[in-house]
C-alpha cells in the first residue's frame, strides 16, 4: 500500500509524504489507544469479575462486627433532682425520653439537650406513698406503681408523631388504661413493697409482697357488656405461700402464666399461673453460684427465658423447659461474660433475644442470648450506675448515675445474631429440650428466636452432593475408561459428544423429571430400583461370558470395541425385567408395598422396631438426579486424561504381555489418576451449588438426617427460597450472604484444586 | 470360565456398560421428554362408561384415559375394594373427567374390573374454557339471549361452530382494547402523575405547567370514554350466546360461549383433522398467553422474554468477554500472572450460579438500580424503578455468569491462530492493533461465536440466579411493546425454565398442568440441544480450517 514516489514531482512528493506521516502517525496513534484501552478493559473486567467475592464479603462483613455504643450527650436529671428516679424510657424515634420519679411525677424531655418537654404529676391519694414501681410489657410502655396503702397505679406512656413542612414532632401524653384511680391489690391497705405486672388489653395481673409478709395474686379482666358498651371490672385474687426469706423480685411473664418470686440469697420459687384462681408451684430452686447474691431479675422478650444479675457481675439465662416426663423445669441455659461488679439493672431487647445490663462500677454490657455473644462490655461511667432506659428499637440508652447525671448514648448494634457458635455449633434455643442444630429463619411472630444454623444446611448440602457423587462416580469414570482406552475410534467419535451434551441439559428440566416423574415413580416401584442397582452387572457380566461363549464366527462377526453397543438390548432387558418382578418379590416379601414395609416391617415379626420412615422426595431421587447432571462433567474430564495416557506406556505394557486389563489398572487408570481425581473434584464442586434440581427433588426441610431415604436443604435452595423474601440489610439477608460465600469458596477451592492438578498431570505428560 | 474371569474380560465389559447406560439415560430422558411433550398437543378420545364405585353403586363417567398403571390388588384389597381373588394385579386407569366447577376435581381413579360399560360416543363434547379447565358434555341447546335457537346434538353443533367463531372474534377485540388502548391510557397517565410529580420535587410547578398537564389529562379521560364505550358495547354482545349440556351424572349445565376457547367432538374426528387440530394447538401453545395461573394456555410471554434476556445478555457479554480474551492473550506479559488470571477465570466458571443471584440481587438491583432510582428516577419514590428485579439486571447477571464461557473459548481460538499470521501482518507493516482488527480477530470469529453460543445455552437453560434478579411468574406486559420507549427494561420478564419450575411445583393443579411442562420443557431442550449443536459444528469447522493453515 505503501507506494514509492518515482515519477512525481518534489513537490507532490512532499505533500504525500507529509499525508502518509500524518497517517503513519495517526495509526501509532490508533495502535497506542487501542493498547491502553484493552489494557485498561481487559484489566478492569477482570478485576470486576473477582470483585464479586470482594463484594459478597463487604456485603456479610457487618454481621461480625461488634458494636459500638457512642456518648451524645449528658446533663443534669431534669424535674426534681433531689426525688429518686425509679424508671426511665425513650420513645422509637429516640427522640423524647421518659423519667418516672418517687414522688410520682413524670416527665418528658429531649433526649439530646435534657430540655423538659412535659411533666406530669399523678393523683396519689393523700398521704399515700409510692414504694414500688414494675416495668411490665415493654411492647406497650406500661408500668406499676405500687404504694403504701396497697394499692397500685397503672399507667401507660405514649408519643403521637405529627409532620408539619417535613419535620417530625412527637407529642408525649400519659394514659390511664384502668382508671386515674389506683387500683386496690391489697384490701387490707399494707405496704406493696415488692410489685410485678403484666398487662394485655383485657386482663392486667399484679403479683405483691406486702408489708406484713404475704404474697398476693391478682388478676383483673376487663368486661365489656355487650348492649351498653360499659366495661366493668372483674376482680380474682388469692394469697401466695411465703417463701422462707425476704422476696426481692417479682416477676411475670409476658403471657401471664409464670410467676417468678426471688429471694436475695437466689432462692427462685417458680408458680405456674394459667390459672390464676389456682396457681401451681412448679419448683423451687437457687439460680446463684454459691454465696453471690440475686440482684436483678429480667424476662428476655417474648416471655420465655429468664434473666438472672447476681452480685458477682454475672447474668444467667434460665427457661421453661419440659422433661421426659412432660413436666416443665426451669434450667439454666447458659452464663454470659460477667461485669465487673454486682448487676443493677437488666433491660431486655424489644425485638430481638438480647439485653442490656449495667453494673454498680458503672460499667454496661450488652448481650444476644442465641448468638452466646458479648457486644459491648465496657465502662461507662466513673461512678455507680442506677437506672438505664432503652429505646424500643434499642439503638439508644439513658443512662443515669448516682451524681443525677444522665447521659443519652447512641448504640450501633444492626446484627447482634450471629456468631461463630449460632452458625456452626448447636444452639440451646428457647423451648427446646436440649441444643440442636437448627434453621429457622422467620416465622410469623415478631418475638420469635431466629435460628441460623448454617450446619443443617451445609449438611444438607454436602449429603445431596455425596449420593450424587456416589452415582456418578463410578459410572462416569468407568464409561471414561471403556470410551478412552476400549471403544473404536468411530464410535468415540459419537459416543463422547452424545454424553457430554447432557451437560448442557438445563438443570431445570432434570429437577422437574426428578420431582414429578422419578419420585412418584421411585415410591412405587422402590424395590425396583433398588434391584437395578444389585442386578445389573450380574446382567452384564452374564451377558458377556454368553457372548463369550458363543461360536467364534458370530464374536468376531462384531468389532472389537463395540461391546456398549451390544450391551444396550441386554440392558434394556435386565431392567424390563427387573420391573416385571418386583411386584411380585414385593408381594412375596413385604406385604406388597416395600415403601410401607420400610416404615413397619415389624408386621413379619424379625425386625422388631426397626423403622426407616421413606420420604418421597428423598436423597435417592436428588443422587440419580444429579448424578445424571455430573457424569458428563466428569466423564468428559475423566476421559481426556486417560485419553492422552501416552500410547506408548501402553504398547509397552501389552509388549511385555500384560492383558488389556492389567495395562489398564496397572498402567493407565495410575498415571491419570491425578485426572481422574480432578474431574471428580469439578463434579463435586457443580453437584455442591447446583441448585434447581435440589430445589425440586427434594422436600427442602432442613433435617440432618443422613438417611438416603429423607430430603434435605441445602444451601443454594435455601438461598433460592428464602432470598426474595429476606428484607435487604437485615441479619437474615446478610446470613444468605454468607450462604452463598461459603458455596463460593468451597466451589472455587475444589475447583482450583482441581484444574492445578490437571496443569501438573499436562505437563507430565509432556515430560512422558 | 476361570481363565476368561482372570483375563479381566468381565471388567471391561462391565466399563462398557457404564457407557451404555450413560447413552441410555441421555436418550432416554430425551424420549420421555419428547413423547410427554408431543403428546400434549393430540385432541385424545374421550371416553364414556358406566362404572360400579367403591359402594356398589353405578355411575356415570366421561373423560379422558390420562394414565394407566398396573397396581397390586392386595394394596386394594386392603383400602376395601371388592376384588378378585384369583388376580394379583389389575388396571388402573386416571380419568380426567374435567368440570373442575361441577366435581371439585379433575380426576378419577377407575378400576378396570369395574367398568361395566364403555364406548366413544360420536357427540361427546370437549370444550376449553377461560376458567376451570376442560368441559366434558353431551352437547343439548344452543341459546341466544336465553331463546333456545337449536335443540339436539347434531342441530345443535351446526350452531355452536359459527356463534363460537364470533365468540371468540369478539373477545380478542376486548383484549386488544383493553390490552392495547387503555394500556397505552394508562401509561401516558402513569407519565404525566411522573411529570407532575417531578415538577413538584423541583419546584418549577407553575400554573401554565399545571394547566397544560390538565389538559392533557383531560383528553386522555375523554379518550378513555369512548374506549370504555366500545367495551360496554362488546361485553354486551359477546353475552349474546350460550350453550347447555348434559354431564356426567345428568345434570344441564349452561355455558355462556365468551368463556369458551374451543370446542370439538374428538371421537368424531378422523386422523386428518386430528393432525390439523394437533398443529393448532402446537401454534397456539408456542404463540398465546398463559391461561388459568398458567396451566392452561400459551407460553408465548415466556418464549418472549427467554429470547430478550438472552440477547441483551448476548449484547453485553461479547464486547465485555472479547477484551479481557485479547487483553490475556495479546497484550499481557505472560506469565505467573496471567496463570493465575487463567486458572482463577476458568473457576469462576464453576461458581454455583445461585451465587451470582446473589451478587445481582445485592449489588446491581440494590446498589446500581437503588443508586439510578435517586438519581434520575426521584419523582416515582416510593415505588422503585430499576431498584427492583427486572430484566436488565437479569441480562447483567448472565452475562457476568457466562463471561469465563466467552473469554475461555476467544483465548481458545486466539492461541490457535498460527504465530506465522500474526508475524507475516506486522512484517507487513501493521500495527499491533491493524493486526489484531484485520486479520487475528477475524479468524479467531468462529471461536468467539462458540463461546457467545455456550454463552447463550448455558443462559437460555439457568434459572436459579434468575428468580433473585427479575423473573416472575406472570408477567403483566412484555419487555418491548408499543408505549415508548418501547424497550422496557426495568420491567419483569417470563422465562421457560422459571416457567417449568413455577408450573411444576407451584400451581394448585399439577397433576393437570403436567403435560404443559413436558412442552415447555421440550422445547427449551430442543432450544438448548439446537445452539450446543451448532457450537459443536463451529468449533469442529473451525479445526479444520486451522489444520489447512497449520500445513
Amino acid at each position: 500500500m505503501i507506494a514509492t514516489p518515482n515519477n512525481a514531482s518534489p513537490a507532490r512528493g512532499s505533500e504525500l509524504e507529509g499525508k502518509l506521516t500524518l497517517y503513519f502517525k495517526l495509526r501509532m496513534i490508533l495502535d497506542k489507544v487501542v493498547r491502553y484501552g484493552v489494557a485498561f478493559g481487559g484489566i478492569g473486567i477482570i478485576l470486576a469479575i473477582t470483585g464479586i467475592f470482594a463484594f459478597l464479603l463487604v456485603e456479610v462483613f457487618p454481621i461480625f462486627q461488634a458494636a459500638r455504643i457512642t456518648e451524645q450527650a449528658h446533663y443534669q436529671v431534669p424535674g426534681l433532682p433531689q426525688t429518686p428516679t425509679i424508671h426511665l424510657a425513650i420513645e422509637e424515634q429516640n427522640e423524647v425520653a421518659l423519667r418516672v420519679a418517687a414522688n410520682g411525677s413524670l416527665t418528658f424531655f429531649d433526649t439530646h439537650s435534657g430540655k423538659l418537654i412535659k411533666s406530669v404529676q399523678l393523683q396519689i391519694p393523700r398521704g399515700a406513698h409510692i414504694v414500688t414501681f414494675a416495668n411490665a410489657n415493654a411492647k406497650r410502655a406500661t408500668f406499676a406503681l405500687g404504694l403504701d396503702r396497697g394499692q397500685v397505679l397503672l399507667v401507660r406512656h405514649d408519643y403521637l408523631s405529627t409532620y408539619q413542612d417535613s419535620k417530625r414532632t412527637i407529642t408525649p401524653s400519659v394514659i390511664f388504661p384502668y382508671g386515674e384511680k389506683p387500683v386496690v391489690v391489697d384490701p387490707r391497705g399494707k405496704p406493696l413493697n415488692r410489685l410485678a405486672m403484666q398487662e394485655n388489653d383485657d386482663s392486667v395481673t399484679l403479683a405483691a409482697a406486702t408489708g406484713d409478709q404475704r404474697l398476693l395474686l391478682v388478676s383483673i379482666t376487663k368486661q365489656k357488656s355487650f348492649l351498653s358498651e360499659a366495661v366493668t371490672f372483674e376482680r380474682n385474687s388469692v394469697t401466695l405461700p411465703y417463701p422462707t426469706a425476704e422476696v426481692t423480685q417479682l416477676l411475670i411473664d409476658k403471657d401471664q402464666r409464670q410467676l417468678y418470686i426471688a429471694s436475695r440469697n437466689g432462692n427462685l420459687s417458680v408458680y405456674d399461673i394459667s390459672d390464676k384462681a389456682q396457681p401451681r408451684l412448679l419448683q423451687h430452686l437457687s439460680v446463684t453460684h454459691g454465696a453471690t447474691n440475686l440482684t436483678s431479675l429480667a424476662t428476655l422478650t417474648g416471655g420465655i427465658s429468664l434473666l438472672v444479675g447476681s452480685s458477682d457481675g454475672y447474668v444467667s439465662q434460665w427457661a421453661l423447659v419440659r422433661d421426659e416426663n412432660n413436666n416443665e423445669q426451669l434450667v439454666k441455659y447458659r452464663d454470659f461474660e460477667p461485669l465487673p461488679k454486682a448487676i443493677v439493672q437488666i433491660v431486655p431487647e424489644l425485638n430481638r433475644k438480647g439485653f442490656i445490663a449495667i453494673d454498680e462500677g458503672g460499667s454496661a454490657g450488652i448481650y444476644h442470648t442465641t448468638a452466646e455473644r458479648t457486644l459491648v462490655r465496657q465502662a461507662i461511667a466513673s461512678k455507680a450506675l442506677q437506672r438505664i432506659g432503652l429505646s424500643p428499637r434499642a439503638n439508644s440508652m439513658v443512662v443515669l448515675d448516682e451524681t443525677n447525671t444522665l447521659s443519652f448514648w447512641q448504640i450501633h448494634n444492626p446484627h447482634p445474631e450471629l456468631s461463630w457458635s449460632a452458625l456452626w455449633q448447636k444452639v440451646w434455643y428457647e423451648s427446646y429440650p436440649e441444643p440442636r442444630y437448627q434453621w429457622q429463619s422467620s416465622s410469623a411472630s415478631d418475638d420469635f428466636e431466629p435460628k441460623f444454623s448454617l450446619t443443617p444446611l451445609s449438611f444438607g448440602t454436602l449429603k445431596a452432593a455425596f449420593y450424587a457423587i456416589l452415582i456418578a462416580v463410578p459410572l462416569s469414570i468407568m464409561a471414561a475408561i471403556f470410551t478412552a482406552q476400549f471403544m473404536s475410534p468411530r464410535m468415540r467419535r459419537t459416543v463422547k459428544p452424545s454424553i457430554e451434551i447432557m451437560a448442557a441439559l438445563p438443570t431445570v428440566i432434570l429437577g422437574f423429571l426428578a420431582g414429578l416423574w422419578l419420585a412418584p415413580m421411585m415410591e412405587k416401584n422402590l424395590l425396583a430400583i433398588i434391584l437395578l442397582f444389585v442386578v445389573m452387572p450380574f446382567g452384564v457380566v452374564f451377558t458377556a461370558y454368553a457372548w463369550h461363549r458363543l461360536p467364534a464366527k458370530v464374536r468376531f462377526g462384531v468389532a472389537e470395541g463395540w461391546e456398549g453397543a451390544l450391551l444396550i438390548p441386554a440392558i434394556l432387558m435386565v431392567g424390563w425385567l427387573v420391573f416385571v418382578i418386583s411386584p411380585y418379590l414385593e408381594l412375596w416379601f413385604f406385604h406388597g408395598n416395600l415403601v410401607e414395609w420400610l416404615g413397619n416391617p415389624n408386621k413379619g415379626g424379625w425386625l422388631q422396631g426397626w423403622r426407616i420412615d421413606y420420604d418421597q422426595r428423598n436423597a435417592m431421587v436428588v443422587g440419580i438426579a444429579m448424578g445424571v447432571a455430573v457424569v458428563p462433567i466428569i466423564f468428559s474430564i475423566a476421559e481426556d486424561a486417560l485419553f492422552a495416557v501416552p500410547k506408548h506406556l501402553i504398547n509397552g505394557s501389552l509388549a511385555l504381555g500384560a492383558t488389556p486389563w492389567q495395562t489398564l489398572v496397572r498402567v493407565v487408570i495410575l498415571t491419570a489418576s491425578p485426572g481422574i481425581f480432578s474431574a471428580v473434584m469439578i463434579g463435586l464442586g457443580r453437584a455442591v451449588g447446583e441448585t434447581m434440581i435440589v430445589l425440586m427433588a427434594t422436600g427442602n426441610t432442613p433435617v440432618m438426617d443422613p438417611s438416603i431415604f429423607q430430603g434435605m436443604r441445602t444451601l443454594s435452595a435455601n438461598i433460592a427460597v428464602e432470598m426474595p423474601e429476606a428484607e435487604v440489610a437485615s441479619t437474615h439477608f446478610r446470613v444468605l450472604f454468607l450462604a452463598a460465600i461459603v458455596l463460593f469458596i468451597f466451589t472455587f477451592v475444589v475447583n482450583t484444586l482441581a484444574e492445578v492438578i490437571r496443569q501438573r498431570l499436562r505437563h507430565k505428560y509432556s515430560s512422558l | 470360565m476361570r481363565s476368561w474371569f482372570k483375563s479381566g474380560a468381565p471388567w471391561i465389559w462391565i466399563n462398557a456398560s457404564a457407557v451404555s447406560i450413560s447413552l441410555l439415560a441421555v436418550f432416554g430422558l430425551l424420549t420421555l421428554i419428547a413423547i410427554r411433550g408431543l403428546g400434549f398437543f393430540w385432541p385424545g378420545d374421550v371416553v364414556a362408561m358406566d362404572y360400579k364405585e367403591k359402594n356398589g353403586q353405578t355411575t356415570h363417567l366421561i373423560g379422558e384415559v390420562w394414565d394407566t398403571e398396573q397396581v397390586k390388588t392386595e394394596v386394594l384389597r386392603a383400602n376395601g375394594f371388592d376384588m378378585p381373588q384369583d388376580k394379583l394385579f389389575v388396571t388402573r386407569h386416571v380419568l380426567k373427567v374435567g368440570n373442575r366447577d361441577a366435581y371439585g376435581v379433575d380426576f378419577q381413579l377407575i378400576l378396570q374390573p369395574h367398568i361395566l360399560k364403555q364406548e366413544q360416543p360420536k357427540d361427546l363434547l370437549v370444550v376449553v374454557r377461560r376458567e376451570w379447565g376442560n368441559f366434558y358434555g353431551y352437547l343439548q341447546q344452543v341459546k341466544e339471549n336465553g331463546q333456545v335457537v337449536a335443540t339436539g346434538s347434531a342441530t345443535a353443533w351446526q350452531e355452536f361452530e359459527p356463534r363460537l367463531q364470533r365468540a371468540v372474534a369478539l373477545y380478542d377485540q376486548i383484549k386488544h382494547i383493553e390490552k392495547s388502548s387503555i394500556g397505552v391510557i394508562n401509561a401516558k397517565q402513569e407519565k404525566l402523575r411522573l411529570q407532575q410529580r417531578r415538577y413538584e420535587l423541583n419546584n418549577v410547578l407553575t400554573p401554565d405547567h399545571q394547566a397544560e398537564l390538565d389538559a392533557e389529562r383531560s383528553e386522555l379521560t375523554n379518550e378513555r370514554v369512548v374506549f370504555e364505550k366500545q367495551l360496554t358495547d362488546l361485553y354486551n354482545q359477546i353475552k349474546r350466546d350460550s350453550f347447555t349440556a348434559t354431564i356426567q351424572d345428568g345434570r344441564v349445565i349452561e355455558i355462556p360461549f365468551s368463556k369458551v376457547v374451543k370446542a370439538y367432538q374428538p371421537n368424531a374426528m378422523n386422523v386428518f383433522s386430528k393432525s390439523w387440530m394437533y398443529l393448532a394447538n402446537v401454534w397456539e401453545f408456542i404463540s398465546d398467553e398463559p391461561r388459568e395461573a398458567n396451566t392452561e394456555g400459551g407460553i408465548f410471554p415466556a418464549i418472549f422474554g427467554t429470547v430478550m434476556m438472552v440477547l441483551i445478555m448476548a449484547v453485553l457479554v461479547t464486547p465485555l468477554g472479547v477484551i479481557a480474551a485479547v487483553y490475556l492473550r495479546e497484550y499481557a506479559k505472560q506469565g505467573a500472572m496471567t496463570r493465575i488470571i487463567r486458572i482463577a477465570v476458568n473457576n469462576l466458571a464453576g461458581v454455583p450460579s445461585i451465587v451470582y443471584g446473589v451478587f445481582g440481587l445485592g449489588f446491581f438491583v440494590y446498589i446500581v438500580g437503588g443508586s439510578i432510582d435517586s438519581l434520575l428516577y426521584p419523582e416515582a419514590a416510593p415505588a422503585p424503578v430499576f431498584g427492583t428485579p427486572g430484566i436488565m439486571w437479569a441480562s447483567l447477571t448472565l452475562a457476568i455468569m457466562t463471561l469465563p464461557v466467552v473469554i475461555v473459548a476467544t483465548e481458545e481460538g486466539l492461541s490457535r491462530i498460527p504465530r506465522s499470521i500474526r508475524e507475516g501482518s506486522l512484517a507487513l507493516g501493521a500495527t499491533k492493533f491493524e493486526t489484531l482488527w484485520r486479520t487475528v480477530i477475524p479468524m479467531a470469529s468462529p471461536a468467539i461465536m462458540t463461546g457467545l453460543i455456550l454463552a447463550v445455552a448455558r443462559a437460555a437453560g439457568e434459572v436459579a440466579p434468575l428468580m433473585l434478579v427479575g423473573v416472575v411468574k406472570l408477567a403483566p406486559s412484555l419487555p418491548l411493546d408499543s408505549v415508548t420507549p418501547f424497550i422496557h427494561l426495568d420491567r419483569k420478564f417470563m422465562h421457560l425454565g422459571f416457567h417449568i419450575y413455577d408450573v411444576g411445583f407451584q400451581s394448585p393443579n399439577v397433576e393437570a398442568a403436567r403435560p404443559l411442562v413436558y412442552a415447555t420443557s421440550l422445547l427449551l431442550v430442543l432450544v438448548i440441544l439446537f445452539l450446543n449443536l451448532a457450537a459443536i459444528r463451529i468449533r469442529n469447522h473451525l479445526r479444520e480450517k486451522y489444520r489447512a493453515l497449520e500445513g
